[in-house]
C-alpha cells in the first residue's frame, strides 16, 4: 500500500470506488446503516488510501467488522485505525 | 450495454445442470447436495456468501435432540402448527420436524461450531413457544453457536461447498427467470456487476434461494439486500405468490433504525413503558407481560401508539427499559445492545431507555413450493402442479411451514431441512446425462426490455424517492393492525407507487459496479411484493396469526382456512387448501391459540 502523501491524499478511482460502494451492502443492517451513513458523508472526498483501507477492512466477516465499528474489538492492522476511528463516529 | 430485443443469440450462455440463485443458508445447503452428488453447479449471489442476510441470525436453530430434557418431533410439530394459527401444512411440517434432528447432526458432522453440554452434547436453549408435551412446560429447544448461529452456519456450509466444488458466482445479480412455451424453467437472465455484462444461465434445474423482502417496509430488522428478487422475478414469470399478507413483526426494532433489540432484554427483566411511564403489557399480558409471543407484544405496542401514548414528539414509539437492570448485567449478559442503543438510538441504555418499534421481521409467505422443494402452481384441477425446473427453497419459498406465523428458530431449519430435500430431488433427476431444453429466441426480451429503458431515461423520478414511497405505504397502510379502509387505500397507493416505478431513472449509466442501476432493478422486484401483500391481505377478512384486523378480529376457520395465490398478471387472487393430513401421524385440528 502507499505511504507517501502525494500518493495517501490522491483523490479516488472511480472505478474502485464504485466497488467499494456495492461492498458496503452486508448481511448485517447495523454495518449497512453505519457504511451507508459514513459513504453519504464522506465518499466523495475519500483519498485513494482511504478506499484501500475500507476495502480490506470490508473483507472481515460481518460479525467482526460490527464488532469494530461498535467498538467491542480494536482493529489489529494499525493501518485502519484512523479510518475505524471515523466510521466509529459516523 | 447494446443488445437488441428479440434476439437471445447475441447474448452470452453458460450451461450447467443446477443452478441455485441465492448464497443463503438454504442455497448452500442445496448446492453442497448437489455438488456432492458430482453435478455441475453455479450458485449465484449477489454479495459474497458469508454476507448473506443468513449471517444476522442469532437464536438458534430449533430441533427435539431431547438433550437438556425428553423432546419429540411431535412436541415441536404440535408447537410449529399452533405457531402458524393452522395455516401451515401439516405434512410439511411433519416433515420438517421429523427430519431436524437429522440435519443439526448433519451440520455439527460438517464441522459447525454447536454450544456443547458438559457430556459433550449439543447445548439448547429456551425460546418462546417451545414447549414439551404439547404445550405443557416449556422445553429447551434451540441449538446454537454463542449469538453466532447463523454466521456459523454460513461459514460451515461456505467450505464444504468449496471443498465439494461448487462454482460461485459472486456479485452476480439474477434479473429475470427464463420459461419456455411449456412453462418448463430453463435458467435466468443475470447482470455481471463487475462489468455490467448481461449473460445467460442455463440449468436443467432452476433453484431460487433469494431470501426474504422485509425491505419493502419503512422499520425492518433486515439488511439493505433482502429486496425480494426471487418474489419478483416468479411473479413476472407467471408464477403466483403464497400467503404474502403474512409479516412476523419483532416487537423491539430501535425507532428510526430498525436494528433488532433481542428478546433476551425482556427475558433479562426488561420493561416496556408508554409516554405515562405505565408497564402497559400487564393489563394486555397479565401473566406473561412483557415476555408475551411476539405478535401480542406489538400489537399492545401498536394500540398504546394508535391511542395516544407513544412517546417522543411524535408519539410513535414506545420505550425499552432496561437501568434497572444494572450495568453489570447489561454488559455482561446483554452484549452488543449497549453499542447498538449508542449507536442507533443516541442512548446510553445503562441511564436511559431505548426507543423502540413493532419492525418487520421474517416473511411467512413467497413462493409455493412441496416438500422437495418442487415449485407448484394450479393447473387444470391441480392445486399444486409441479412447474418443470423450478425449485425455491428458504425464507423466499412458501412450503408451507410457517403458515401464518413463524415459530422462533424454524427459519434455520426450514434452510437446512427443504435445501437438502430440494437437493437431494435435483440429484434423483440424473440431470448430468440430460440435454438442455433449447432456449426460446425471446428469452431475454423482458429483461432487456427493462435495461434499455434504465439506459435511455434521461429524466425521471429518482429511484431512493419511489422505494421511500414504497415503505412508507406500505408501513401506514399494512402494518401490524390492519382495517379494510386502512388497506383499500394501501392497495390504491401501492398501485400509484408501481406507476412511478415504471418511470424511474438514474444519473449514472456507467457499467462497472453500478449500484443505482442494481437498486433501481432491485425496486421492480419490490414492487411486486408489495402489491402480492397488500392485496392478498386486503382480501383476507380475518385475523390470523400475523394478519391483525380490528375489523375482523376473529380466525374464521369456515371461510378462511386457505392459502392465498397473488398472480401478479391481472393483480389476481386464487386460494388452495391447506394440508390439514400429516402422512404417518394423527392431524392436529385447529382449536383456539392461547399461551
Ligand atoms: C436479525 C435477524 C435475526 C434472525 N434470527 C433467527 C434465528 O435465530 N433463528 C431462525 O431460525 N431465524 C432467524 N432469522 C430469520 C433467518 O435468519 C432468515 O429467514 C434466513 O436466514 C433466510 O435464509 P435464506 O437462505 O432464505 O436467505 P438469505 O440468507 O437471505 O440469502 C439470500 C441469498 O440470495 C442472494 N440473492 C438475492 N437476490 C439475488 C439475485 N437477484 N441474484 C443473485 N443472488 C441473489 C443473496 O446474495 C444471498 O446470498 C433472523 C432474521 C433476522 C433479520
Amino acid at each position: 500500500m502507499p505511504t507517501d502523501d502525494s500518493t495517501a491524499s490522491a483523490p479516488h478511482d472511480d472505478r474502485r470506488f464504485a466497488r467499494l460502494r456495492w461492498r458496503c451492502r452486508r448481511g448485517m443492517l447495523e454495518n449497512d446503516l453505519i457504511l451507508t451513513r459514513f459513504l453519504d458523508a464522506r465518499g466523495e472526498a475519500m483519498t485513494e488510501d482511504e478506499v484501500a483501507a475500507l476495502d480490506r477492512l470490508l473483507d472481515l466477516s460481518d460479525n467482526e467488522l460490527w464488532d469494530l465499528l461498535s467498538g467491542r474489538a480494536d482493529p489489529a492492522d494499525a493501518s485502519v485505525r484512523p479510518l475505524v476511528a471515523s466510521l466509529r463516529a459516523a | 450495454m447494446s443488445h437488441g430485443v428479440g434476439d437471445v443469440g447475441k447474448l452470452p450462455v453458460r450451461k450447467f445442470d443446477a443452478l441455485v440463485v441465492g448464497a443463503g443458508g438454504s442455497g448452500m445447503r442445496a448446492s453442497l447436495q448437489l455438488a456432492e452428488a458430482g453435478l455441475s453447479v453455479a450458485v449465484l449471489t449477489k454479495v459474497f456468501p458469508t454476507r448473506s442476510h443468513t449471517v444476522a441470525a442469532q437464536g438458534g436453530i430449533g430441533a427435539s435432540l431431547g438433550n437438556m430434557s425428553e423432546d419429540h418431533w411431535l412436541w415441536h410439530m404440535y408447537d410449529t402448527i399452533k405457531g402458524s394459527d393452522w395455516l401451515g401444512d401439516q405434512d410439511a411440517i411433519e416433515y420438517m420436524c421429523r427430519t431436524a434432528p437429522e440435519v443439526v447432526y448433519e451440520l455439527e458432522h460438517f464441522g459447525m461450531p454447536f454450544d456443547r453440554n458438559a457430556d459433550g452434547s449439543i447445548y439448547q436453549r429456551p425460546f418462546g413457544g417451545h414447549s414439551a408435551n404439547f404445550g405443557e412446560k416449556p422445553v429447551q429447544r434451540a441449538c446454537a453457536a454463542a449469538d453466532r448461529t447463523g454466521h456459523a452456519m454460513l461459514h460451515t456450509l461456505y467450505q464444504r461447498n468449496v471443498r465439494a466444488r461448487t462454482q460461485f458466482f459472486v456479485e452476480w445479480m439474477a434479473l429475470d427467470l427464463i420459461r419456455d412455451a411449456d412453462g418448463t424453467v430453463l435458467g435466468v437472465v443475470a447482470l455481471e456487476m463487475e462489468t455490467g455484462a448481461v449473460m445467460i444461465l442455463q440449468a436443467k434445474a432452476t433453484m431460487f434461494a433469494t431470501g426474504g423482502a422485509g425491505r419493502i417496509f419503512a422499520a425492518s430488522t433486515n439488511a439493505f439486500i433482502n429486496t425480494g428478487d426471487g418474489l419478483g422475478m416468479a411473479a413476472r414469470a407467471g408464477i403466483p405468490l403464497e400467503d404474502m399478507e403474512f409479516w412476523q413483526f419483532h416487537p423491539t426494532g430501535v425507532h428510526g433504525a430498525g436494528v433488532l433489540i433481542t428478546e433476551g432484554v425482556r427475558g433479562e427483566g426488561g420493561i416496556l413503558l408508554n409516554c405515562n411511564g405505565e408497564r402497559f403489557m400487564e393489563r394486555y399480558a397479565p401473566n406473561l407481560k412483557d415476555l408475551a409471543s411476539r405478535d401480542v407484544v406489538s400489537r399492545s405496542m401498536d394500540q398504546e401508539i394508535k391511542e395516544g401514548r407513544g412517546c417522543g414528539p411524535n408519539k410513535d414509539h414506545v420505550m425499552l427499559k432496561l437501568d434497572h437492570l444494572g450495568p453489570d448485567v447489561i454488559l455482561k449478559r446483554l452484549p452488543s445492545i449497549r453499542e447498538i442503543a449508542l449507536k442507533f438510538a443516541n442512548v446510553d441504555c445503562i441511564k436511559e431507555p431505548i426507543p423502540v418499534v413493532p419492525t418487520i421481521h421474517y416473511q411467512m409467505g413467497g413462493i409455493p413450493t412441496n416438500v422437495h422443494g418442487q415449485v407448484v402452481a394450479p393447473s387444470g384441477d391441480d392445486p399444486a402442479a409441479v412447474v418443470g425446473g423450478f425449485y425455491a427453497v428458504g425464507e423466499c419459498s412458501c412450503v408451507s411451514v410457517h403458515g401464518a406465523n413463524r415459530l422462533g428458530t424454524n427459519s434455520l431449519v426450514d434452510l437446512l431441512v427443504f435445501g437438502r430435500s430440494a437437493g437431494n430431488h435435483v440429484v434423483g433427476l440424473a440431470l448430468p446425462g440430460k440435454a438442455h431444453r433449447p432456449l426460446p429466441k425471446d428469452a431475454a426480451d423482458r429483461t432487456l426490455a427493462r435495461l434499455a429503458r434504465l439506459d435511455s431515461a434521461t429524466s425521471g423520478e429518482s429511484v431512493a424517492d419511489v422505494a421511500a414511497a414504497l415503505r412508507t405505504t406500505m408501513q401506514a397502510h399494512c402494518g401490524v393492525f390492519r382495517n379494510q379502509e386502512l388497506l383499500s387505500e394501501g392497495v390504491r397507493q401501492v398501485m400509484e407507487v408501481e406507476q412511478r416505478v415504471q418511470r424511474t431513472a438514474i444519473g449514472d449509466k456507467s457499467t462497472t459496479f453500478n449500484t443505482a442501476r442494481v437498486e433501481a432493478l432491485e425496486l421492480d422486484n419490490m414492487i411486486e411484493t408489495a402489491k402480492a401483500t397488500v392485496v392478498s391481505a386486503e382480501a383476507r377478512r380475518e385475523s390470523r396469526g400475523a394478519q391483525a384486523r380490528s375489523d375482523y378480529p376473529d380466525r374464521d376457520d369456515v371461510t378462511w382456512l386457505k392459502h392465498t395465490l397473488w398472480y401478479r398478471d391481472g393483480n389476481r387472487l386464487d386460494y388452495k387448501p391447506v394440508n390439514l393430513k400429516p402422512a404417518s401421524v394423527e392431524a392436529f385440528p385447529p382449536k383456539t391459540r392461547t399461551y
